[in-house]
């Protein structure tokens, strides 16, 4: 076993031996190298982390046609570093009438909840984190506690705009976990497992070839998780000003800030993992743990890219719109797809692979196009209703 | 005394103490961020059971669904979320009561189960339980009909709860 | 369990760099507190009456019927698990399943409750 094929086991066996030498005992030197696998992981995440700050300002700047960060180093890449400084060193300000103890706890939930998300990411065929088997709701798990912090962060800061926007951000979080806990179930059943290495290993053709419109779904459902735009009305800087974080400063809000980012990021991993393929590509894989970790990177970058463009070309929707989108249109259409999915999972069990794509991109296709012209003959009533028949024959021409 | 039972006897006195915090805090919202607490306490005493799946559903149902609705209902219904009333009432040694009684009597029985007194052993290797656990949902020889009727008592649940709301309003 | 101590170990190091974070702002930063900036903000005008009133119950609502459907997506978790070796019985199963809590969801949508009011 060399270093090239297994990276982690190497240098934790070295470690341990290392440990071992020194008159530790086996258990405590096993359980003293993982946290300090941990560790490694989540400082490198934080770096990461510092360089999604660079990475969304200057992907942003390029939607919107300007240059972003280019003053402080090449490309501005400190920029980043002196935004941290700035954040390190400014006064920490605690409102008078917060809930002290609970309004300086909901920032470190709020980065715990996205950063316990990495214990369940197969970096590689051989490095795997934890290979939980309910790996899938270890996903919703955190999650939930994410939803709590943003009430707590809302509810303690004692200021209105925090506390709408806390419970705007949680109506859409647990309104949204249904189509996304829904979606979450289709690589389930393609793969007949929770857990997230099982679920890369079967996807030996992508999981979006056969379930496009799971995996869009999915995106959805990730966003408003998120809070992002067009769900972004946590937020709402238009008539919140800052939502649920508005109290916060220095470090506190950096730590929502970054928070946030990675969180993005995650889901985009997630999306890749789930629908993409993970860290497989061609069998690059095999060869090299270190190109594993490349391919899954590039797969989550390409993924956050798409969570940027959506957040940076859609508008802010109200939270009406929003709450009817989830439970009149995407609700029951993730609940059909769902049980289509599982129908012509199992009749189409035995028949040959090109069948079994073809029958499942046409079943998916069949189930968006029907959603969408029963969603446009329900709007189109809906407008007859509020603008009597004659003006909306008029606007439709 | 073995690294699982000092950790199990860390997890339950610390869920004892949440669930302590929770009856004796006057601030309504500070009771539901303890029963939180509690809920998590409870969670990781599955998963030193080995009962992954019970143990994730924990903090999805409850911690992700039930304390939202409880920080929900109280936001709701109180103006001010400082209780400024007793916090004992008269049927205080009532309560008491029953509870020592109930923890007598499940003390009582468990003592005579020859599992009581053992550590868990650790499952088989390949031993899924999830997997097992949907076999026995779907198999008419098991669980078919429970699994069928949990969606009518949950159909029932929706329909009581938009009722009671409904009427309100 | 052993995968537990290593989420255990994740929820640790997830706690400790935060609380680092944090405490390196407090210790670096300055601390001049006075009443004005520890007011509450709103918009630059005094803040006007409580912050922590009652709310607009619909919150209260949609969490409510977001805790069945919850409930109702854990129980297909193990379903979906053995959907692939159990064929189309099972899958039959799941439909009723789905199809008694589509039916709630049409009931909550019909008496009105899934509308912003």
């Amino acid at each position: 076993m060399s270093f090239w094929n297994d990276p982690l086991k190497v240098a934790a066996d070295w470690l341990e031996g290392v440990f071992m030498g020194w008159g530790m005992d086996s258990v405590f030197a096993h359980v003293l190298v993982a946290f300090l696998g941990v560790f490694l992981l989540i400082a490198l995440l934080m770096v990461l982390d510092i360089f999604l700050v660079w990475i969304e300002r200057k992907v942003v700047a390029r939607f919107q046609d300007r240059l972003g960060p280019n003053r402080v180093g090449p490309y501005g890449l400190i920029q980043p570093f002196a935004d941290i400084i700035k954040l390190i060193i400014k006064e920490d300000t605690t409102p008078g009438n917060a809930d002290k103890v609970v309004y300086n706890l909901a920032p470190i939930l709020s980065m715990m909840s996205v950063l316990i998300l990495w214990a369940i990411v197969p970096l590689a065929p051989v490095m795997l984190g934890t290979d939980l088997n309910v790996g899938v709701l270890f996903l919703i798990a955190a999650g939930a506690i994410g939803t709590l912090s943003i009430i707590m962060a809302g509810w303690s800061s004692n200021n209105k705009f925090a506390l709408i926007g806390g419970f705007r951000q949680v109506a859409v979080m647990v309104s949204f976990e249904v189509p996304m806990l829904t979606m979450l179930l289709i690589p389930v059943i393609f793969s007949g497992s929770m857990n997230m290495n099982a679920i890369i290993q079967d996807q030996d053709i992508w999981y979006f070839l056969i379930s496009p419109l799971g995996a869009l779904i999915f995106l959805i459902a990730a966003i408003a998780e998120l809070g992002r735009a067009p769900f972004d009305l946590a937020e709402g800087e238009s008539e919140l000003v800052s939502g649920f974080n508005i109290e916060y400063s220095g470090m506190k809000f950096g730590m929502f800030y970054a928070g946030e980012l990675l969180h993005a990021f995650t889901f985009g991993g997630f999306w890749s993992i789930l629908f993409f393929g993970g860290y497989r590509f061609f069998g690059l894989e095999q060869v090299s743990p270190f190109l594993a970790i490349l391919i899954l990177i590039i797969k989550a970058m390409l993924g956050y890219w798409v969570i940027m463009w959506v957040k940076y070309t859609m508008m802010r929707i109200r939270i009406d719109q929003m709450l009817s989108f989830n439970w009149k249109f995407l609700t029951p259409l993730s609940f059909v797809l769902l049980l289509v999915t599982a129908l012509m999972n199992a009749l189409l069990a035995s028949a040959p692979t090109w069948l079994y794509i073809v029958g499942m991109i046409l079943a998916n296709v069949v189930t968006g196009w029907a959603a969408l012209e029963i969603a446009r003959s329900a709007t189109r009533q809906e407008r007859e209703r509020v603008e009597g028949p004659k003006q909306a024959a008029e606007v439709s021409h | 005394m073995t690294g699982a039972q000092i950790i199990f006897i860390v997890v339950a006195l610390y869920t004892l103490g949440s669930a302590l915090m929770v009856v004796t805090t006057r601030n309504l919202i500070h009771a539901a961020l303890w029963l939180v607490s509690t809920l998590f306490g409870v969670a990781v005493t599955y998963a030193l059971m080995n009962a992954n799946f019970i143990a994730v559903v924990q903090v999805v149902v409850y911690i992700g669904a039930i304390a939202i609705l409880f920080i929900f209902a109280v936001m709701l219904t109180r103006k001010d979320m400082r209780d400024s009333g007793p916090q004992m009432n008269k049927n205080w040694w009532l309560g008491a009561l029953v509870a020592v009684l109930v923890f007598a009597g499940l003390a009582f029985m468990l003592s005579g189960w020859s599992g009581f007194s053992k550590v868990a052993a650790d499952l088989p290797s390949g031993f899924d339980s999830v997997s097992l656990l949907g076999e026995a949902l779907v198999s008419p020889q098991a669980y078919v009909l429970p699994f069928e009727v949990a969606s009518v008592l949950l159909l029932a649940a929706l329909v009581g709860a938009v009722y009671v709301a409904f009427n309100r309003k | 369990m052993s995968e537990w101590i290593y989420v255990a170990l994740f929820i640790a190091v997830g706690l400790i760099i935060p609380i680092g974070a944090i405490a390196a702002g407090f210790i670096l930063g300055p601390k001049k507190p006075n009443p004005i900036k520890e007011a509450t903000y709103e918009c630059g005008v005094e803040p006007v009456g409580e912050a922590w009133i009652q709310f607009k119950p619909q919150y209260y609502i949609f969490a409510l019927v977001f805790l069945v459907f919850d409930v109702e997506a854990v129980f297909l978790f193990p379903w979906a698990v053995k959907l692939g070796q159990l064929g189309l019985y099972a899958v039959v199963e799941g439909i009723i399943f789905v199809s008694i809590l589509i039916i709630g969801l049409v009931y909550t949508w019909r008496k009105g409750m899934l509308e912003w009011l």
